[in-house]
């Protein structure tokens, strides 16, 4: 008896994995139907009220709504590579900024005892609890307050203009950035470290040549991270920015489905959601095999 | 303590390290936030934001009053009611993501299933995608005339011959409760349901990965002892799954509390307000209307209320660690 029921147990019947099979299916299809129609809708006539079906491509399936969304997608005179360019500029700028100065500092928070370590872990962690509207009201009035005078630039109002918006997502990326580094340090094994100590490599060599190539991996995922929030972010950019040449896809996707509100133009927005999806998903996928290998478990038996 | 520690305690090399980043934040984080806790007791408001503007005038604890008593000069505001929805939508999504979470993993990790690696990496493509387009598309698909899930309706009806004029749903805006004697609105379940696409994928990740540490042989211990489907599955199963689930609900509850974009973009918090957030509410009164320093007392308000969640999701954490001391 006991034999069995071990059987069915590391066997299961052909009914049993059927039933798994179309559970699996049906996950599958809740999981893809949102994504499949998103990509249907944006194949129809840019004049399209309501679709005729729940068909995978529609009648009369059209490319208008992609040209449409290259060329204009919004009212303003902005065309998407201008809106992808300006996302570009801040998601950019933000993830090296806050990588940069997050790896500099998570080194001494994971590795040397100083005095206000504590105090430091406190305060960012205080700050990484607060989402990032809560910031909103004192950041707006300080930038605002600023006028800068630039040699290139001229002069401009920090609070609207993309430098000012870049300095509001830092001011939350950062205290991420930090935090994140620094417990990917905590697990990198030290024996590499004290070796080169004993020595006699100074901090400043020890933190170039070994610290840094092996918190590689985390520096690319946090880089990813902050590009990938820097690249749809709408808080700041929204509330800050006026000029139309300045504006970013977050800030065009939102006009798009509020301004029209009752007659929105689903095939306009599903071509814009499509093509601003893609990029960071791409480098997501085709950087997965490096962001979750590459660690640095090998490093200390070698 | 490690040798390279104690050799460098008294030199300047670590705050060499930790200063750029450490002005850079004194500066846009520190200091806003202290700006803030000033502001939140004035009344800063648009007049005091031009060039050479008057000061704005101190009113000590007004904004804060205002506030929690639901005095606020906006449409639709009580904040007791936005508190209790706030806590309410977290927590009913954190529990029905953990259930189905737990449910898929196991299903994915069941001998029987073939093409198991196809299904994960299927599985978590809505995590691919930007929050803003997240929100969007479920927008789209409960749109009353253009949306899927009315035309989806209308298609499993015409089965049972119900007409499809009764699947013109208005789903987002709809302003009588559909069940009677719970006072939530239709919005809640349509932004419920997109909440649940979009969480459970990362939880059944989570719980794969519990899953794949229990060892095999604990099964077949337990069922040589005689022990039923059932009971090996609470005794062994949850006993593995809970040191990994608990932290990661935490952290779930935590995102869903602020999840900005659904009750932004979704929804616009409507109807009346009613599935508004409190992150969403407080975007609204800074940028819609230009209460400063009201939006600055509610930054510091929500600050009150993160802090205390924390302070009790730590206890829990801490209560239940001591399951795994086995």
């Amino acid at each position: 008896m006991t034999t069995s029921k071990r059987r069915s147990f590391r066997e299961p019947s052909l009914l049993t994995k059927i039933l798994l099979q179309l559970a699996a299916i049906g996950i599958l299809i809740t999981v893809l139907f949102p994504i499949i129609w998103v990509f249907s809708v944006s194949l129809s006539p840019l004049n399209l009220i309501r679709p005729d079906g729940l068909n995978l491509i529609p009648k009369d399936a059209t490319l208008e709504a992609y040209l449409q969304v290259i060329e204009r997608p919004t009212g303003n005179p902005v065309s998407f590579i201008e809106l992808a360019f300006n996302s570009m500029k801040i998601a950019g700028g933000t993830a090296l900024a806050s990588v940069a100065l997050g790896v500099l500092a998570a080194y001494p928070l994971s590795r040397l005892a100083f005095r206000g370590r504590t105090f430091i872990m406190l305060v960012i962690l205080g700050v990484l609890m607060l989402p990032a509207v809560a910031t909103l009201a004192p950041l707006f009035v300080t930038l605002n307050g600023i006028r800068l005078e630039l040699p290139i630039l001229g002069t401009f109002n920090l609070r609207n203009s993309q430098l000012g918006v870049g300095i509001a997502i830092v001011s939350g990326s950062l205290p991420f950035a930090i935090w994140n580094l620094k417990g990917y340090l905590d697990t990198i094994p030290r024996e590499l470290e004290e070796a080169a100590a004993v020595d006699g490599a100074s901090q400043v060599r020890i933190f170039r040549s070994i610290v840094l190539p092996l918190a590689l991996p985390a520096i690319a995922v946090t880089g990813f991270l902050g590009f990938i929030s820097g690249w749809t972010e709408f808080y700041y950019s929204w509330m800050f920015l006026t000029q139309p040449r300045d504006f970013t896809l977050a800030m065009a996707l939102s006009a798009m489905t509020g301004t029209y509100a009752s007659a929105i133009p689903w095939p306009l927005v599903s071509a814009f959601s499509i093509m601003l999806t893609l990029p960071p998903a791409i480098v997501y996928l085709l950087s997965q095999r490096f962001i979750t290998g590459g660690l640095a478990v090998g490093s200390v038996k070698g | 303590m490690s040798i390279s520690t104690r050799i460098n305690r008294r030199s300047l090399t670590p705050y060499m390290f930790i200063a750029p980043a450490m002005i850079v934040m004194a500066i846009v984080t520190i200091y806003p936030l202290i700006f803030q806790f000033w502001m939140s007791f004035t009344d800063y408001g648009l007049a005091n934001l031009r060039q050479g503007a008057p000061a704005p005038d101190w009113v000590g604890l007004e904004n804060y009053v205002k506030i929690l008593t639901s005095e606020l000069s906006i449409p639709n505001y009580s904040f007791l009611r936005l508190f209790l929805y706030n806590i309410f939508w977290a927590l009913s999504n954190v529990t029905i993501h953990i259930i189905l979470g737990v449910a898929i993993a196991l299903l994915l990790n069941h001998p029987g299933l073939k093409l198991k690696r196809l299904y994960r990496a299927l599985y978590v493509l809505p995590v691919l995608i930007p929050p803003i387009v997240v929100a969007t598309t479920w927008r789209n698909l409960f749109n009353q005339d253009a949306g899927a899930i009315n035309m989806l309706l209308a298609l499993v009806g015409q089965v049972f011959r119900i007409p499809p004029e009764t699947f013109s749903i208005d789903w987002l805006r709809q302003v009588e409760d559909p069940i009677s004697f719970i006072p939530l609105p239709l919005s809640y379940y349509a932004m419920l349901i997109a909440n649940i696409w979009l969480g459970w994928p990362l939880n059944a990740v989570v719980a794969t990965g519990a899953l794949q540490a229990i060892p095999k042989d604990l099964y077949e211990a337990a069922e040589i002892d005689g022990a039923g489907k059932w009971a090996s599955f609470k005794t062994i199963t949850l006993t593995y799954l809970r040191p990994a689930m608990v932290p990661f609900a935490i952290y779930g509850f935590v995102v869903t509390f602020n999840l900005f974009s659904l009750a932004y973009f979704m929804s616009s918090g409507g109807p009346f307000g009613r599935t508004e957030l409190l992150v969403t509410q407080a975007y609204r009164l800074v940028n819609e209307r230009q209460l400063y320093a009201v939006g600055a007392a509610f930054a510091v308000v929500l600050f009150v209320i993160l802090l205390t969640i924390s302070l009790i999701t730590n206890r829990i954490s801490k209560a239940t660690a001591r399951y795994d001391d086995f």
